[in-house]
């Protein structure tokens, strides 16, 4: 969907990309013991005996971690696989209890699937691209290693240590930063519709591995180097600028590409690789003889699937269609699970009184200028839905017009007060007493006699002029219709 | 197949298990006996074979999202070689 | 009256329910066998107080009138596998030296609740591996048991539950717990001349059993006949949800339905058993269990076991394979021995710690297992390993198709003389040629005392079942048990 190129002394150059991107599932409960997921507790104190790996401590599956798993497997129509298990990953770290870490390797719980990314959310006439998912595997998290608290120990939290992670698994599918980008975003907003895992890249809640190789165009693929562990979107396609740069300038320098690991430097912004392990790679794989074979019955795929909520694409076609808002309307109000949250409960409180299209409206350009300025997420806007719906029928409804919204608004966000309380006692009822209207026009008409002569010697323009006066004479509280109308009539 | 002092180093180093040369050296034509004998197994023809998964059939069962165990932290460190502040503690890791 | 310390578990249990001697009087007689008999080096740990707890707690129960329980006043012996709560707990290794859990395991805490008490933690072979419990850090288990050929040769009592079946030949305890992954109950039950079960894979929970090969590893009794197998099996078995791997079965009423009527079975001889060089006192007895079990009723079929040969190979790589995994726990991090070489790193302080802290055995079977299972070899070994064992299972399967049950001698010798197969670790392993196949297949086995050899030493039988058949297996076992009429035991010299 793009042709990102970069310029080399010997030619243009592509960028292959692929992404694993862990995502910590969101349950009460470690993937395979009792302990409790919550982030930020004291250290140590989230860990069971299963955890620290005492002696003849077995593990055992929770199955919402499973459902979680499969349930984001059909978000993105996925393929799930009925029969999966479980592989030891076997390596010596202190983050790492067991010397293993429990994952599956060999037969994954999910298969096949594919995100379909917007290179510009925000513009909908931007290319869409299908990038390909090979898999998601359910696997534990590591625990955590402290390197400042001493000067000759490091210190060890476990409170992390089998915390359930989903490991999705691009295809080398991207060919720009933008799309890497776009994909992230797109996954995390996946996630977040389905409540599999709360997309907080600063917690560490998801995290990419970020491969990346570069060939000149049409040719095989080139060696790949995984940079671990980058939690922002910004991280991702800044390592992707700087290692493809980098590789291209060792290939043209005559130099190879190692397949090696590499670690993104964020305050210097380039990656570094990681000191290689000579056993590194020789992860002796092997099926967890712990763990049975996980068959998954009819029953278990229904629940997951009647489970799952209406997601951001199909939401968004549904919009346009049954709802007429705009394309990028649409976009901006799927895009984030909160958003659409928000606006769903809106239009529940609004009813028949508004449109779908005036909430939208409002919603993008008042609630979410208002959001800005203040710095503040949806989710904790200091209005809240049916607030804004009493505002919004107020101005369906005539009592007041459309400016003075925007008034009563800004009003309502200074002193968390109901619209229709504010419209009440500082008397901003919209009039529509052609009486009271017809009197104000006469004495605009009055003070004004050379440019009514210029508007009835055909400056049209001039209306304008006088629609404003009249409104200035009426406080801004005189219905804009009946003024048109009454302004007409007066001026002949 | 034959095991050679340098692939017994290996091996020991991949499972953490320091050895002398000398322990290396004896170990490896101990070690060749033994996958030696081992190595018949290739005679059997296991085509169209699953390897075992369940030695008495059965599959995983699914434990329900309950936190059934809450801090416990003096019961983990109880055994700890070195436990400091409430965490583990290991020599320190330059990464 | 006989020596409270020769009485069987029944005979306890049923002597205590009859109020012919209190339980103090029993767990007091055996405390203090164990005591006096240091020279086998059967106990890591003496725990009198346990027993003498639990045996307050059922003379207790008794003056209040309660019912009482089914272990009530019986005192046994625990592997020293089995995490003990507030009781060292080693695997007879240096790394888990001090090593204390705050937690007890399934099956030993079942033994508490029926309301058996504690006599010790049983030596045995390091991390249960060894056929001879010659590799614990704690020293040779000493069999009870010596050659009568006057020489005074220490005798293996079998591994890797050699502490068990000692101390259990030795009345040091009527009973104990053993763990089977390739034959660890039933060949030192046969060195020593009692019997010992392993279950149907998955009947005993594995939840706080130091683990060796998961996929088959087994817990089981060991004791000094059948009824007392069944006994102490109802006890220690039953569903954990613990265990990913245990079966969600009931426990079924073995000692209620013992019977050594064998009319109707069919008991096959695989003839892939027969093996070259097998000693013909085995051989000898191996026919006289088939003539006994036909005595008994049953019908006796020849059938064959074609893979058998290819067990031992597929054990000794699965079963290192799983060991090199669940051994990587032991790093010197969260509990046990830590090794920290001036300037050592984190890695050099693993290496060094699991080199002091593992025996040559266990390093020598992490090794092949994390050879086996490197890169390159995972398919020619471990995957083709799996790929036989389901060939092992499917032979054992097409063989329940002719017979219900199967004979084989349960060791191809009688115990050999501690020191005499160490430095061939390739012969040692040989030791478990029956015992292995059954294991790999998962299926109940269990081996009883037949007679004795021209050495005046202890020969087994092994009866192999049908998956949860345990009755069966039993029954047959009960069958041999009243024809052989096994009657000897070790003088004693320690
Ligand atoms: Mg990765
Ligand atoms: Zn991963």
């Amino acid at each position: 969907m793009s042709s990102y190129r970069i310029q080399g002394a010997t030619g243009d150059w592509e960028v292959v990309i692929g992404l694993e991107v862990h995502a910590q599932v969101t349950s009460n409960a470690k993937l395979f013991s009792g302990a409790s997921t919550a982030f930020g507790s004291e250290p140590n104190s989230q860990v069971s005996l299963v955890d620290a790996a005492m002696p003849g401590m077995l593990p055992t599956l929770n199955r919402e971690c499973i459902a979680q798993a499969v349930r984001t497997g059909m978000a993105i129509d996925a393929a799930i696989n009925k029969w999966s298990r479980f592989d030891r990953k076997n390596y010596f770290y202190a983050d790492l209890p067991q010397g293993y870490q429990i994952s599956q390797l060999y037969h994954p719980l999910v298969g096949e699937g594919t995100i379909t990314v917007q290179l510009d959310e925000k513009d909908p006439d931007s290319p869409v691209k299908a990038i390909g998912v090979e898999r998601i595997h359910v696997e534990q998290d590591a625990g955590k290693l402290m390197h400042d608290q001493h000067p000759t120990r490091s210190y060890v939290d476990l409170n992390r240590s089998g915390v359930a992670l989903m490991e999705i698994v691009s295809k080398p599918d991207m060919r720009s930063p933008a799309e890497a980008g776009a994909y992230v975003r797109k996954l995390r907003s996946i996630l977040r519709y389905v409540g599999s895992c709360d997309g907080n890249m600063e917690e560490g809640s998801m995290r990419a591995d970020v491969n990346v190789s570069v060939r000149k165009p049409g040719e095989e693929f080139g060696t790949r180097t995984e940079t671990k562990n980058v939690n922002s979107v910004r991280f991702v396609m800044a390592v992707i600028e700087h290692e493809a740069r980098r590789q291209v300038d060792v290939l043209e320098a005559g130099g190879k590409i190692v397949q090696e690991t590499r670690l993104y430097d964020p305050d210097r912004g380039e990656t570094r690789s990681m000191r290689s392990k000579e056993d590194a790679h020789d992860y002796r794989y092997f099926p967890d003889p712990d763990l049975l074979p996980l068959v998954l019955d009819d029953a278990f795929l229904a629940e997951c699937r009647a489970s799952l909520p209406e997601l951001p694409d199909p939401k968004r076609r549904r919009y346009e269609t049954e709802l007429g808002l705009s394309a990028y309307n649409a976009a901006v109000l799927t895009a984030e699970v909160e958003t659409t949250r928000w606006f769903e409960v809106l239009l529940a409180e609004c009813g028949s009184k508004v449109t779908a299209k005036a909430a939208a409206n409002w919603l993008i350009s008042d609630l979410f200028g208002a959001l800005n300025r203040l710095g503040r997420d949806i989710a904790d806007s200091p209005v809240s839905p049916a607030q804004g719906a009493e505002l919004l029928a107020l101005i369906a409804g005539g009592t007041i017009s459309n400016t003075l919204g925007k008034q009563v608004f800004e009003i309502m966000l200074e002193t968390g007060q109901a619209a229709g309380v504010i419209v009440e006692e500082r008397g901003l009822k919209q009039t529509s007493d052609t009486g009271a209207i017809e009197a104000e026009i006469a004495k605009v008409i009055a003070a004004n006699p050379d440019k009514v002569a210029d508007y009835r010697g055909g400056k049209d323009k001039l209306f304008g002029f006088f629609v404003g006066q009249t409104m200035k004479a009426m406080a801004g509280k005189a219905n804009p219709g009946v003024v048109n109308e009454l302004l007409k009539k007066a001026l002949g | 197949m034959s095991v050679d002092t340098a692939t017994v180093k290996r091996i020991a180093s991949l499972a953490r298990i320091a050895i002398t040369d000398d322990e290396a050296q004896a170990m490896a034509p101990e070690l060749n006996n033994i996958l030696g004998w081992i190595e018949q197994l290739g005679e059997v023809d296991c085509t169209g074979i699953e390897p075992m998964t369940a030695v008495i059939p059965n599959t995983l069962r699914l434990r329900e999202d309950v936190v059934t165990e809450p801090d416990q932290r003096d019961l983990v460190l109880a055994n700890a070689p070195q436990a400091e502040h409430g965490f583990f503690a290991v020599p320190k890791v330059i990464e | 009256m006989t020596k409270l310390t020769d009485l069987t578990v029944a005979g306890i249990r049923d002597g205590f329910r009859a109020g012919d001697f209190s339980a103090r009087e029993v767990a007091e007689g055996f405390n203090a066998a164990v005591a006096g008999a240091k020279a086998l080096n059967a106990f890591i740990v003496d725990t009198p107080d346990h027993a003498l707890a639990a045996a307050d707690a059922a003379d207790a129960a008794c003056a209040a009138g309660d019912a009482a329980k089914p272990l009530a006043g019986v005192p046994i012996g625990m592997k020293d596998l089995f995490c003990t709560k507030g009781v060292q707990t080693t695997a007879a290794s240096h790394i888990l030296e001090g090593f204390v859990p705050p937690y007890e395991s399934t099956v030993s805490g079942k033994l508490w609740e029926a309301g058996a008490g504690m006599l010790g933690k049983l030596n045995l072979d390091q991390f249960a591996m060894g056929s001879s419990n010659e590799t614990s850090y704690f020293g040779n288990v000493i069999s009870p048991w010596r050659r009568s050929d006057g020489g005074n040769a220490a005798m293996a009592p079998g591994g890797s539950s050699g502490g068990s079946a000692s101390a259990i030949a030795a009345r040091l305890c009527p009973a104990a717990t053993g763990t089977d992954t390739g034959g660890s109950i039933r060949q030192p039950a046969a060195f020593v001349g009692i019997s010992g079960i392993k279950p149907t894979y998955g009947r005993c929970s594995r939840w706080g059993v130091v683990a060796f090969a998961s996929s088959l590893d087994q817990a089981g009794p060991m004791a000094r006949d059948v009824r007392d197998c069944a006994i102490m099996l109802e006890a220690m078995s039953g569903f954990d949800p613990k265990d990913s791997t245990s079966l969600d079965l009931a426990v079924p009423q073995w000692e209620a339905g013992l019977s050594s009527d064998l009319k109707g079975k069919r008991v096959g001889i695989p003839k892939e058993y027969r093996v070259d060089g097998m000693p013909a006192e085995i051989e000898a007895l191996w026919q006289q269990g088939i003539d006994w079990l036909r005595d008994a009723g049953a019908e006796i079929v020849e059938v064959s076991l074609p893979h058998t040969r290819y067990a031992l190979p597929a054990y000794y790589i699965i079963a290192p394979a799983e060991a090199s995994s669940n051994l990587a726990r032991y790093d010197g991090v969260r509990y046990g021995q830590r090794e920290l070489p001036e300037g050592a790193n984190l890695q050099d302080m693993y290496a060094a710690t699991r080199s002091a802290g593992f025996g040559p055995e266990v390093k020598r079977r992490i090794m092949i297992g994390t050879y086996v299972l490197s890169a390159g070899f995972y398919d020619a070994y471990y995957t083709q390993a799996q790929k036989v064992r389901t060939l092992i299972a499917r032979d054992f399967a097409e063989a329940w198709g002719h017979c219900d049950l199967l004979l084989t001698p349960t060791a191809p010798s009688a115990a050999f003389a501690l020191g005499e197969k160490m430095a061939d670790p390739l012969a040692m392993y040989l030791n478990d040629v029956f015992t292995v196949p059954s294991s790999l297949a998962g299926l109940p086995a269990m081996s009883v005392p037949g007679g004795l050899d021209a050495g005046g030493l202890p020969l087994g039988l092994q009866v192999i079942g049908r998956p949860l058949d345990e009755q069966g297996v039993l029954n047959a076992g009960l069958a041999l048990e009243e024809r052989a009429g096994f009657t000897a035991r070790a003088e004693a010299w320690w």
